[in-house]
């Protein structure tokens, strides 16, 4: 329906858009590699010493390592409680069901700010020290959002009368979970984890409530940025870690496009 | 012994069958056991924590000992009410969460219109991997990335000086955090727009031209109905992201916001929880509005 020329400005826009979002990343990216240490552009030079900079700073290294610590162990409480409350809320009715779904997204759709002080109000208000765990509390509340709506995404695309026909056939509940639910949810929990693990990864504006003392990757790269500090050594850290972002999304982006076995259509 | 074995065996097995149909049989039991655990640390965790910072809010903060005080009043709120700079920054935080919204849809509807009805299936698939990266690739990669773009030296001005235009100073001004802003959230409002545009039937369209509309007559009243859930949808990601960041107007701005304000009594070094506290009401309150008019415009299905 669209005109010649609305079709070419369409196409266009859309061009101008891909470049909008990808040239800043790509500017990034060729950062890491400057010879210089002044963040100037174009870049003088080529070199890939900074990346053995930063691996053997030792302060990056923990910072690293307690990163995917907390992501790990966010993305682990994520699938069990995702997992759990997406198949409650698909297959039953029961009182109270709207509202559950409606509070259940609020980590996300509430602004980041929010549950970093409420968290951190709580943790005072119980006394509770700053560890590792209230770190993956933190997380645990979008990345739980995450899994559970990857989840319900695919619950919703199968049909319940698989469950009915396994049970029929006389299996119990365990062997249902384990023969007909899991094998149908597996590529949706496996690219809900990984989204949750990228989201962990990175996440800054509530981990710096709930961190305290505590050094994760993005709140050592925030530190350095605002100091000016090692910037070429942040370089080279950041590419890794936009990298290992991009890995598992592009992966789960797979895992989700293959429509499953069990459609309703 | 072997047939004991199997017999004990036999009867675990009925056992586990019989409590399989009593799940079964009784669906809410089910329910309960697989809503309970998350339900319940959801519950005693996020909607407990937010509970805490309602009520500390009313609390105070014993000047002398800096310590918190539960006694119950409006000191903080009646503060924030008088003190003028307090309606200047969350003013400045909803006016920039708007302007960054408004540009985000006019940048995204175009692009994911295209997606979804110009776009070969095969193109429309990379472009959706070209918009679902940025939105999960770290965050304050690409908040830094523009701090080196927008610098004095920065790719920015060697492009304008290449071109021969004159050099220019965004860096640090509320110019540059609406750039970065309605950069970083971008992919949040393209991907829910595009579902709702993407869903639209082409039979629909057909319909409109046979009973005798133009494009844009098809457009405004077909189309854009169609689509506004995905917009709506596209906005609470926009308008929510921007009014509760702190890290942007610190890496590339000059100026504070709400989140600032909040952080700074939290975690800086004029520690005050109650009084963040009450500060933090006001995004809840505007996020709270605006979820409420939102869920009423259908977006909740497109989120």
């Amino acid at each position: 329906m669209e005109g010649r020329l609305g079709r070419a400005g369409l196409t266009l826009w859309a061009v101008g858009v891909v470049l909008f979002l990808w040239l800043p990343l790509g500017i990034i990216l060729v950062y890491a590699f400057n010879t210089s240490n002044i963040q100037s552009w174009p870049i003088p030079g080529v070199t890939l010493r900074w990346f053995r900079v930063a691996w053997n700073d030792p302060e990056a290294r923990d910072a690293l390592l307690l990163s995917l610590k907390a992501a790990l162990a966010a993305t682990a409480v994520a699938l069990v409680l995702g997992t759990m409350a997406a198949v409650a809320i698909s297959r039953f009715q029961f009182f109270g069901r709207e509202i559950f779904s409606f509070l259940l997204v609020l980590p996300i759709a509430l602004p980041g700010v929010i549950t970093g002080i409420a968290l951190s109000s709580f943790y005072t208000f119980w006394g509770v020290n700053s560890s590792l765990w209230t770190i993956v509390v933190g997380h645990a509340t979008f990345c739980v959002v995450i899994v559970y709506n990857n989840v319900l995404a695919r619950l919703r695309r199968t049909s319940p009368s698989l469950t009915e026909a396994s049970m029929d056939l006389g299996a119990d509940g365990w062997q249902t979970f384990r023969f007909v639910t899991f094998p149908v949810l597996s590529t949706a929990l496996i690219s809900g984890a990984l989204l949750a693990f990228a989201l962990s990864f990175d996440e800054v504006i509530v981990t710096l409530f709930t961190a305290g003392a505590q050094n994760t990757l993005p709140i050592w790269i925030l530190g350095k940025i605002r100091l000016g500090q090692q910037l070429p050594e942040v370089n080279a850290v950041v590419f890794v870690v936009v990298v290992l972002t991009i890995i598992p999304v592009v992966i789960s982006q797979r895992l989700t496009q293959e429509s499953g076995i069990l459609r309703r259509e | 012994m072997a047939a004991r074995a199997e017999q004990a065996g036999r009867s675990t097995r009925a056992a586990r069958r019989r409590l399989s149909e009593a799940f079964w049989r009784r669906p809410w039991l089910r329910g309960l056991t697989q809503l309970g655990p998350p339900a319940g640390i959801f519950l005693a965790v996020y909607i407990a924590a937010i509970a805490v910072l309602f009520v500390s809010a009313f609390w105070t903060l014993d000047p002398l000992s800096g310590e918190i005080v539960h006694d119950w009043g409006f000191r903080n709120f009646k503060t924030l009410w008088e003190e003028h700079t307090y309606w200047r920054i969350a003013g400045r935080t909803i006016g920039m969460a708007a302007a960054v919204t408004v540009t985000d849809v006019i940048l995204a509807f175009p692009f994911a219109y295209f997606m979804a009805r110009l776009a070969t299936p095969r193109l429309r698939t990379v472009l959706f991997v070209l918009v679902l990266l940025p939105l999960w690739s770290s965050y304050l990669a690409r908040i830094y990335a523009w701090r080196l773009i927008l610098s004095n030296d920065g790719a920015l001005n060697w492009t304008l000086g290449g071109l021969g235009l004159p050099h220019q100073h965004i860096a640090y001004t509320n110019w540059a955090m609406w750039i970065v802003f309605s950069y970083i959230w971008l992919p949040f409002m393209i991907l829910p727009v595009y579902a709702s545009l993407e869903r639209i039937p082409d039979s629909l369209i057909e319909a409109s031209r046979d009973l005798g509309a133009g494009n844009w007559t098809t457009f405004r009243r077909v189309i854009l109905p169609l689509a506004l859930p995905g917009v709506v949808a596209g906005t609470i990601f926009t308008f929510s992201l921007t009014l509760g960041d702190y890290i942007t107007p610190i890496l590339v701005g000059n100026t504070q916001f709400i989140g600032n304000v909040v952080y700074r009594n939290v975690l800086g070094l004029s520690y005050d929880l109650p009084f963040a506290a009450a500060y933090a009401m006001v995004p809840l309150a505007v996020m709270g509005i605006y979820l409420l008019l939102a869920r009423r415009a259908g977006a909740f299905e497109a989120l």
